[in-house]
């Protein structure tokens, strides 16, 4: 066998390979997007009933509450990110970091210092290489999020707001959110939100008037009780859908890789085919060359 | 006649009818019939039992929760349930 189909044939072997590992990855993903959009789908019973709730006691009494309260001269705000635990899925985690650098820029130009809280590997990375502060990070947990995982991002976030900005160095006016919304299965989009100071005007509840609720033991425990739990489960949510979003980012990408070895193969085949048929013809015009040179040469000696 | 559900961030732990539900809020034991005035309570950690339309009684152990009732409709959210 020649050199040149030789090379062919060994690049072939190893893109089948690559092909082989792309497949099985978009498969995977294809099916966990299906359970990731379950999860969204089950948090969600929880998640209308305490927005009901917090806009009930919201508006029905006029407790005024520290997660609820803007600053009159905000110093810091944190800025939380939520990116993928691992590559392979496209732009995702760069489309997520990328939309936090410009509410980063937005907020430094309002004259807020900027405290990051990242969640996720790739995110932790590009600020480490990048000699960037990170307050506070979590990975581990990006394509499949727990509610105690919520609950430890939004604990030390919610900390961090109660603490005074003024004095304390971690303390914060601000907490906004960056994450990826999954719109469906083909769009997903980052989305910058302001988590905190809480704006309690989102009457998504389908009931336009709610009811005179009585409370137990008053208004201001209710308040105490449920605005940490509406935050963990707002970060609870933003979660799941980046999660959803980072298996249908990767789906989306490890078919176009698959898309590009059949691609890749079937270029190659066709070179290899090229290469095999020079290779046979030249075998054939050597062999005629040389009968040819034999016959002259017995020919000449008679 | 009670529509009662369960939830946790995490999923609809149990949802159907019933004749009543009990609670021990902050303030103390707390029953629920139907027609009840709308209440938000806090829960403390403890049990929450639903007497159910067929006389059975399911019992959940609510850490972290609260309860909400209004229309004849109770929702009792839970860090988690069990």
């Amino acid at each position: 066998m020649g050199a040149q189909l030789r090379i062919y044939r060994r690049r072939m072997r190893s893109v089948k390979a690559t092909k082989k590992i792309t497949k099985a990855m978009e498969l995977i993903s294809a099916s966990r997007i299906v359970k990731a959009q379950q999860k969204v789908a089950a948090s969600s019973p929880y998640a209308n009933e305490l927005t009901r709730a917090v806009s009930a006691v919201a508006s029905l009494s006029s407790t005024n509450h520290p997660l609820t309260t803007e600053s009159a001269n905000p110093k810091r705000a944190a800025v939380l990110i939520i990116t993928a635990d691992r590559g392979m899925a496209g732009a995702y985690s760069n489309a997520a970091i990328k939309e936090g650098d410009q509410l980063v820029t937005l907020l430094e130009s309002r004259g807020l210092e900027v405290n990051p809280y990242l969640v996720g590997r790739k995110g932790i990375n590009f600020y480490k290489f990048r000699n960037r502060k990170i307050t506070q990070s979590w990975s581990g947990f990006s394509d499949n999020p727990t509610y105690a995982h919520a609950k430890e991002v939004s604990d030390s976030l919610i900390a961090a707001f109660i603490a005074d900005a003024q004095t304390d160095p971690n303390g914060v006016d601000e907490l906004h959110i960056i994450y990826t919304e999954f719109k469906s299965m083909i769009t997903q989009t980052p989305d910058a939100k302001r988590m905190l100071p809480l704006e309690v005007v989102e009457s998504s509840a389908p009931a336009g008037l709610l009811p005179m609720y009585e409370f137990e033991p008053n208004a201001g425990e209710v308040l105490n009780a449920l605005l940490p739990r509406y935050i963990q489960a707002r970060v609870f949510n933003a979660m799941l859908q980046s999660a959803a979003s980072e298996h249908a980012a990767r789906r989306r990408a490890m078919k176009s890789a698959t898309d590009n070895a059949d691609e890749l193969i079937k270029s190659l085949t066709r070179l290899a085919n090229a290469a095999r048929q020079a290779e046979i013809t030249q075998e054939i015009s050597e062999i005629v060359g040389g009968a040819d040179a034999l016959a002259s040469a017995s020919a000449g000696s008679e | 006649m009670l529509r009662v559900e369960v939830v946790t961030p995490e999923k609809r732990v149990w949802s159907g009818e019933a004749k009543m539900v009990s609670a021990r809020t902050l303030e103390g034991d707390l029953g629920v019939l139907p027609d009840h005035a709308p209440l938000l309570g806090v829960l403390a950690d403890g049990t929450v039992s639903i007497k159910t339309t067929d006389g059975s009684v399911n019992d959940f152990v609510i850490h972290g929760g609260f309860i909400s009732v209004a229309n004849n409709r109770v929702s009792i959210l839970g860090e988690s349930a069990n």
